[in-house]
């Protein structure tokens, strides 16, 4: 049901949101995808894409929050609920 | 004998259904799978059987105290110009790979051309003129042919079948039955590059990438691994079914069992990229121009550094080992240390949704 | 790809499956519910890495697995009947239908062609208008907004020769379905991350507390899987029931808004046939009334009005809720694989049997 990659914005163009596309490097391999669930997202965003549509913004904050649990525990490995 | 790629009609993917079930001949018997094996199978036996010097990829025949190789291909592939290459080059270049991994110097190749009503002649000059360039580059010759016409819509495009003879040195015996528990297995390169080409290039799907074809002879570092004194016991190019498809035949004609080191296996990162999208295992996609050698363990990486030194640009990589004798079955070890069989596909891998 | 190797790094894997090891101090059944999920287990050996007492079990959530057998059909004949240009996602291509299949369909000279999404579809009918094209829209909450927004471009740039052969499912009503059953052994769920990234999942929340169950949102690589695991297995022993989200940096509990309005604009909720389950009440989507000119069924003659076939033998309704596992069917690995499938789990690659008989070496 979901393969889903994630890759970098490098241009988008369209007018209205429903034909709204960008161009994605998934590294360095591109494809024109629809923007059309991400009308908020611009240039450089990175975005998970299924089947030609960038299904939401990849969050980098989340990402790093993700792999600060990990940090904590790989110090902690007996804490492993935060 | 092999097969290359799959018939021409626009965004013609080949088909792993079953056989069983089908009275007619269906695109998975061309398709590099357990289902064309079973089928070329069947040819062997009603031919009388492996012939003594059968060696998968050709044939190596004794003839008036020396030895020939003899193979043959036919190449069917659609779009016939992809980045990197065409059905003309294709074709001279996969014949001269396979004389080369039976230890052959190659010298002639023939062309039988199969040509539809309404192909169009420019075309079929570029075609020729590339056949004509990738033989001189190679160092062989065309010294016969055959040319057919076949009305729309039997055939819209172009059929090439070559075949090639070879000189096999004296002292030469490069085959599955040498492989011997202990070997390394040496790839000449990254993988996946032919088929994520042609792939990327079809109409509905659309990704753009700097990937191209690595269609091209292997017989000049072939001949200098040869020549070497490094011991080979075998060598497989790899074509359609990927290096998994070889290595399975490998360790199946051989009888023994292989661990292959996943991370070990050179992939480039548009490859990769393109088979994340369409959720393509790399090891079961197609390539031209690359080759598999079995050596002495204690020798691959001896063989890694010839081939490098050959060739700067190319990623040989020793990629396993040939584990002990057994079943023919071929080990993965993934990244994070967890094994699992290597699978061969029925045909050829579809992109995927989920 | 250099997105995604933090969460393949061995070393994280190794510490979270450590820490499973640690906590787990009873046998625990997890479902995971989507196909991509069953396939990276098992293409990465994450269950070989969890101690004995967890087991994963593979549910519904491979869409080819589910697609009714007659639809397959009814695509089919679009493209034997030169009716259609049937447009397909390359999984469908292989899957056996009640009495055929598109790969025989297309062996026929039917013309299907396989693209990677409905845009392509579109964009091939728009380039073509002389053909009907159709494309064959199968997936979950994943797909929905893509599909429509396909039917959303067609009517705005005024295509007439696009419709679509509609047979997207919705998840929760399937899960629900699962874990109201009687015999029910599923403790926790691995809930689709792709398919929470579009719904959310604030409609898993009255699930977990209904039926006592925790569900952790979790993505695809082998970090996501063992961290989603991990969290589902802290939930179970401290007897917890609520919904954690994982796959945070992809998934928020609105999920989409955006693209759920386009999806709910083209369709609505409706019964389904689910592939060996039956019908899913409300388990999947039906065009609107303002959008059944892109419906295929009604342009060309309906899907048949009759209940799906059933595939014989075939155990996909006990493998596709956990219930049984592929290796105990007694038609796994003999009279039944990839080579000669009895059910649909075993054709395609995401279901449940294929992966086993891929990944474990069903044929040895």
């Amino acid at each position: 049901m979901c393969l889903g990659v994630p890759g970098e914005i490098v241009e988008i163009s369209g007018d209205d949101q429903i034909s709204r596309t960008a161009r994605v490097s998934f590294d360095g391999v591109t494809r024109v995808v629809s923007l059309a669930g991400i009308p908020e997202a611009v240039v450089g965003d990175y975005v998970i894409v299924h089947a030609g549509f960038a299904l939401n913004r990849l969050d980098r904050d989340e990402a790093a929050r993700v792999m600060e649990l990990i940090d904590a525990l790989r110090a902690c490995p007996g804490e492993t609920r935060p | 004998m092999t097969d290359r790629d799959s018939p021409g009609r626009p965004g013609g993917f080949s088909c792993p259904v079953p056989l069983s079930r089908h009275a007619v001949v269906t695109l998975a018997h061309g398709g590099g799978g357990t289902i064309m094996k079973r089928l070329v199978d069947g040819f062997v036996e009603a031919f009388g059987g492996p012939a003594p010097g059968d060696r998968h990829d050709g044939a190596v025949l004794e003839l008036n105290g020396g030895r020939i190789a003899f193979t043959t291909d036919s190449y069917v592939i659609d779009p016939i110009f992809f980045p990197g290459g065409d059905i003309g080059s294709l074709a001279v270049h996969g014949t001269v790979n396979d004389l080369a991994v039976c230890g052959a110097r190659p010298l002639w190749l023939s062309a039988g051309l199969i040509l539809g009503e309404g192909f169009p002649l420019d075309s079929l000059e570029r075609v020729v003129e590339s056949m004509a360039d990738a033989a001189r580059r190679c160092g062989v010759r065309f010294v016969t042919g055959d040319t057919k016409v076949v009305g729309h819509p039997g055939c819209d495009g172009i059929y090439i079948n070559t075949a090639g003879i070879g000189a096999v040195p004296p002292g030469v015996d490069v085959r599955p039955a040498n492989v011997r528990p202990g070997d390394g297995i040496v790839v000449s390169g990254d993988i996946g590059r032919h088929g994520m080409a042609i792939m990327c290039a079809r109409e509905g799907i659309g990704l753009e990438t700097d990937i191209e074809s690595d269609s091209a002879p292997i017989h000049g570092v072939v001949g200098r691994i040869l020549e070497s004194g490094i011991p080979v016991r075998c060598m497989r190019d790899l074509t359609r079914g990927g290096l998994a498809a070889a290595l399975s035949e490998i360790a199946s004609d051989s009888s023994t069992d292989f661990i292959i080191e996943e991370p070990s296996v050179p992939v480039n990162g548009q490859v990769r990229a393109a088979c994340e999208l369409l959720g393509f295992d790399p090891l079961h996609v197609a390539n031209e121009g690359r080759f598999v050698t079995f050596v002495p363990g204690g020798m691959a990486a001896d063989l890694v550094r010839l081939m490098a030194s050959f060739d700067p640009e190319s990623t040989p990589a020793c990629i396993g080992t040939v584990a002990g004798e057994g079943t023919g079955a071929v080990t993965l070890r993934s990244s994070l240390g967890t094994r699992r069989p290597m699978s061969v596909l029925s045909g050829e891998q579809l992109p995927r949704i989920c | 790809m250099k997105l995604l190797e933090e969460y393949r790094d061995p070393a994280t894997v190794r510490l979270l499956a450590d820490a499973v090891a640690r906590i787990a101090t009873k046998p625990w059944r997890l479902m995971e519910v989507c196909g991509g999920q069953t396939h990276s287990i098992l293409e990465n050996g994450i269950d070989s890495l969890l101690p004995d007492a967890i087991t994963l079990v593979h549910g519904p959530g491979c869409p080819v697995c589910v697609t009714p057998a007659r639809s397959i059909d009814t695509a089919s004949g679009l493209a034997c009947r030169h009716e259609a240009v049937v447009c397909t996602f390359g999984d469908m291509l292989r899957v056996p239908g009640a009495s055929t299949d598109l790969m025989t369909a297309r062996s026929a000279g039917g013309d299907v062609r396989i693209v990677y999404s409905p845009m392509d579809a579109l964009g091939m009918a728009r380039s073509d208008p002389s053909r009907e094209y159709v494309f064959f829209a199968v997936g979950f909450e994943t797909t929905v907004p893509v599909t429509a927004t396909a039917v959303l471009r067609a009517r705005a740039s005024g295509t007439g020769n696009f419709t679509v052969l509609n047979a997207h499912v919705r998840v929760p009503p399937a899960l629900e379905w699962i874990l109201a059953m009687p015999d029910c052994a599923v403790d926790g769920v691995l809930a689709a991350g792709h398919v929470c990234a579009v719904t959310g999942y604030e409609e898993y929340e009255p699930m977990a507390a209904r039926h006592s169950t925790p569900i952790v949102v979790t993505g695809f690589e082998p970090v996501d899987i063992l961290q989603g695991i991990l969290m589902g297995i802290s939930m179970l022993e401290a007897g917890e029931a609520r919904v954690e989200n994982q796959y945070a940096r992809v998934v928020c509990r609105e999920g989409n808004p955006a693209a759920m309005a386009m999806a709910r604009e083209v369709f609505e909720h409706a019964d389904a046939d689910w592939r060996g389950l039956g019908v899913i009440p409300g388990g999947g989507w039906a065009f609107r009334e303002g959008f059944r000119s892109f419906d295929a069924a009604s342009r060309f003659g309906a899907v048949p009005d009759c209940p799906d076939p059933g595939d014989g033998v075939c155990m996909a309704a006990k493998v596709l809720t956990g219930v049984l596992e592929p290796t105990c069917c007694p038609a796994f690995g003999r009279d039944c694989t990839p080579g000669s499938p009895l059910g649909a789990p075993m054709v395609s690659s995401e279901g449940a049997c294929a992966a086993y008989f891929i990944y474990r070496g069903g044929g040895r």
